[in-house]
């Protein structure tokens, strides 16, 4: 084959393209192995989910309606009707939830072997966003199959946002497109979910990517960068992660196929909350944690102190980096392992407490 | 001032203009407008004759969700159904005789008054009046 000019085509697109610092980065990108390093699949696991969810999300736009009239039923089209919906709707359903699985999984344990220190601040804080991003997703997605449960959830969540003091009435109609829960809200959350997330989440992925890239991998305290061993990235590493893609892939379509997504009764805005509901697994131990903080403490609303702890305790979350002194100076941080333990246990706690109750 | 920081401050002065001209009407265009409602609502919430004492139903009052119920003393009483703790839709519990809401488990009494679990306030009462065989709900 000839390039036109007719050179060697390689040639002639390196000579547009100037791929070459790309590839030498590539050769040169290793990964340390230690006891640790299975936690370095976890990134690239969320990865591969998202890559996923992009990939079906696009293809029930295909079919989706976005109105109070023609959602669920549109849905219903698409589990019943149309070839492979129903396994393309159950896909991004349960490749939603695994994916927030395994963001909490890469999160805690990216804490625990305190890879925020200097100079990974940046990816722990661009990393934080998309876990917000990642929620923010569950829950506009959550409404647009616009049934009974999810009709509630968002009532609720979006009442929730409406208790912030001072912005809170701004807040909760910016959400709902309106002063209720509509037909507003489903076209509303529609656009988030579809373009607004997206396009920040693919700014803050870029980032967050590219930092990792740039940094290479954190070793974990007590690890001696001189000792330790490395693989490749290219191919040893990424061959080891397209293995775990396969089986992630094997799951969600066993899943998918054994457990296909339900959907549900319509939603009907003038009847009364189902007994028993319940958000997603991943917002039950913050529903728990609010239905444990009673209606007055002191002076404050119940709610409004649990929203104000709760964002708080996110912001912190977000600076840990600036907080754990200790570690950024390479010291050891032990309370900095035992709030990570302490929350992952108060998560999983409250979790099963939501769950079995 | 000298003319090249004359000349900045104008330069820098438009670029923002332009950017507050840009991003003005998108921060308006977000926030969704105010529809009015009517004061005067009149709506018949049921047939007499369906609801039973220690019973309740929901219905629809403006945009709004209500509730009208009859007490085991067999009194017709209605209030707005949203929650005030957080906007869910309450049911009536015939076993508790209280009205409840499912979502965060909040009780209300034959009054509306919240007398347990997270809900801070009591319903906000309405008016019901039974006119003829159906149930007539207003704003109180």
């Amino acid at each position: 084959m000839k390039a036109p000019g007719g050179g060697n085509p390689l040639e002639w697109l390196e000579d547009r393209l100037g791929l070459e610092p790309v590839l030498k980065l590539v050769e040169k990108k290793t990964v340390p192995i230690h006891r640790h390093t299975i936690w370095y699949y976890l990134g690239g696991m969320t990865l591969f989910l998202f890559v996923t969810q992009v990939v079906t999300g696009i293809l029930l736009l295909l079919y989706y309606r976005p109105s109070s009239d023609a959602a669920y039923e549109s849905v219903q089209f698409i589990m019943g009707q149309v070839s492979f919906g129903w396994l393309v709707r159950s896909i991004h359903s349960w490749s939603a939830n695994l994916m927030i699985g395994t963001l909490f999984i890469h999160m805690f344990s990216v804490f625990l072997t305190k890879a925020y220190r200097p100079p990974r601040e940046l990816t722990w804080i661009s990393g934080a966003f998309l876990l917000f991003l990642a929620l923010t997703f569950g829950f506009s997605g959550y409404l647009l199959p616009w049934n009974k449960v999810s009709f509630f959830a968002t009532r609720v969540g979006t009442q929730i946002a409406g208790v912030v003091p001072g912005i809170g009435t701004f807040l909760l109609r910016f959400l709902r497109g309106g002063d209720d829960v509509t037909g507003a809200t489903l076209t509303r959350f529609y656009g988030f979910h579809v373009a607004i997330l997206p396009a920040i989440t693919a700014l803050f992925l870029g980032v967050h990517l590219w930092l990792v890239q740039k940094q290479g991998m954190s070793l974990p305290p007590g690890e001696d960068e001189r000792q330790v061993k490395t693989m490749k990235f290219v191919p040893n590493f990424l061959l080891r992660d397209a293995m775990g893609w396969l089986l992630a892939l094997g799951l969600l379509a066993a899943l998918s196929a054994l457990f296909p997504w339900e959907l549900g009764q319509k939603a009907d805005p003038f009847a009364s909350a189902p007994a028993g509901i319940k958000p997603e697994w991943y917002f039950l131990f913050l529903f728990q944690t609010l239905k444990y903080i009673p209606a007055k403490v002191a002076f404050i609303d119940g709610d409004v102190l649990g929203v104000l702890v709760i964002g708080a305790g996110a912001v912190l979350w977000v600076i840990v980096p600036f907080l754990d002194r200790q570690a950024a100076r390479g010291e050891k941080s032990p309370a900095f392992t035992v709030i990570g333990w302490a929350l992952i246990v108060y998560i999983v706690a409250m979790t099963l407490v939501g769950y079995f109750t | 001032m000298p003319r090249r920081g004359f000349i900045d401050y104008l330069l820098g002065t438009s670029l923002g203009m332009v950017v507050a001209a840009i991003f003005y009407p998108i921060a308006r265009f977000l926030v969704p407008p105010r529809i009015a409602e009517s004061s005067q609502l009149n709506v018949v919430a049921a047939k007499a004759a369906e609801l039973k004492p220690n019973s309740g139903k929901v219905f629809p009052f403006g945009a709004e969700p209500a509730i009208v119920i009859q007490t085991p003393g067999g009194e017709i009483r209605a209030f707005s159904a949203v929650c005030t703790h957080l906007g869910c839709t309450v049911q009536y519990r015939d076993d508790l005789q209280q009205i409840w809401c499912a979502c965060h488990d909040g009780h209300y009494d034959l009054y509306g008054k919240n007398i347990g679990g997270p809900p801070p306030q009591p319903l906000t009462k309405l008016t019901a009046n039974t006119r003829g065989d159906e149930i007539i709900v207003s704003k109180s």
